[in-house]
């Protein structure tokens, strides 16, 4: 029988998000790379990649790939403050700060895009 | 003095006449193949998660194992898992934990299970020594003593963290403890934070050696879990971060800082 753990708290919010971007991050970087390599066998191949970027599903998952970016900078940051700064008992208001300029980021892309 | 039935000291603020309704009460029984056993426990005010297991062993399950000293919050024996948060139950109110009259009361996490709500600590206090969690003198009893400023940084950092009761709370409510075998743990790294700012420690070279191997405070990844549950409102997470600071200044200059 295994304990459930109480992980319902802002430090592992923090945790979470950092860990999930960070793997969806490292999926999405072969694929990026993969595209950007089209470029090596000419032009033509690059501009048939890039042209799937108009597909709205693309458009959707670069938004994502925005906000994900976002987070995990901002995720990066708590823990750099955290282990490099001297303590500072604000840390649960420098998650929120973090989570809330993500969310701009991502609304700054909608607009931007849309 | 004759101890009677209603003196008895885990009972104490629990008068005859204050029951207000009951409580259904499940406790994990057994070790890891066990299963829940439920108890309706009479509700009282001031009733403590303790008061409720202690009800139960005396008048419903005489073989329940738990453990037990103090009851005022400074032995640090009686921590148990009470509704999915690590506890320490002597000082728990039921009424702030209890979910519509339920309560459910399981072992501590992250430590091998003896029977029913006693763990065994070995692993817990092992893991203290490994982090060099002791006192290394450097004088004798013809000594003068040491002049500390209570004022002093280092003062203030170990003063911050010596409270603690080393209850196992903040152990079981780590999840790098449960998925890493090797990690010291927030309580033994609390402790080796508070040595190597001890100035009148001498161990501080190996204490920081100790706490910069595999598994010690670079393992950490600051979910702030242990600081969430303490019950002294300890916190472990500062001094482990206070600990990679040091250990990384320790590697880059030489010196233990």
């Amino acid at each position: 029988m295994r304990l459930r753990p109480s992980r319902n708290h802002p430090g592992f919010w923090a945790f979470t998000a950092h860990r999930i971007s960070g793997v969806a991050l490292a999926l999405f970087l072969p694929v990026h790379f993969l595209l950007l390599g089209t470029a090596m066998e000419g032009a033509a191949g690059l501009d048939r990649a890039l042209a799937l970027t108009d597909n709205p599903l693309v458009k959707v998952a670069e938004w994502g790939l925005v906000v994900l970016l976002a987070a995990h900078l901002m995720a990066g940051l708590r823990v750099l403050i955290l282990e490099f700064l001297p303590w500072r008992d604000s840390m649960k208001r420098l998650i929120a700060l973090g989570a809330a300029v993500a969310a701009v980021v991502g609304v700054i892309f909608l607009v931007q895009v849309g | 003095m004759t101890v009677t039935e209603t003196d008895r000291p885990a009972e104490i603020g629990s008068e005859p006449g204050s029951e207000t309704g009951t409580l259904t009460v499940e406790v994990w029984r057994g070790k890891d193949d066990g299963r829940f056993q439920s108890f309706t426990v009479p509700h009282r005010a001031n009733q403590t998660v303790l008061d409720i297991v202690t009800w139960i062993q005396r008048h419903a399950e005489p073989a329940l194992a738990y453990r037990f000293a103090c009851r005022v919050g400074v032995c640090g024996s009686c921590a148990m898992t009470v509704n999915g948060k690590p506890r320490w139950t002597c000082r728990t109110h039921v009424g702030k934990v209890a979910e519509d009259g339920h309560l459910r009361i399981e072992p501590l996490r992250n430590l091998p299970r003896l029977k029913d709500l006693a763990v065994d600590m070995t692993p817990f206090f092992e893991k203290w020594q490994a982090a060099e969690g002791r006192f290394h003198p450097t004088k004798t009893r013809h000594d003068p003593l040491s002049t500390i400023s209570p004022s002093s940084a280092k003062r203030k950092a170990a003063d911050a963290g010596i409270e603690c009761i080393n209850c196992g709370v903040c152990h079981a409510a780590c999840d790098v403890v449960a998925w890493n075998d090797d990690y010291l743990g927030p309580a033994a790294l609390n402790r080796a934070w508070t040595l190597v700012n001890d100035e009148r420690d001498g161990g501080k070279r190996t204490g920081l050696d100790a706490v910069s191997r595999s598994g010690g405070c670079h393992s950490c990844h600051s979910h702030g879990s242990c600081v969430e549950h303490c019950p002294v409102g300890l916190n472990p997470t500062r001094g482990i971060a206070g600990l990679k600071r040091m250990s990384l200044v320790g590697l880059l200059t030489g010196d233990a800082g």
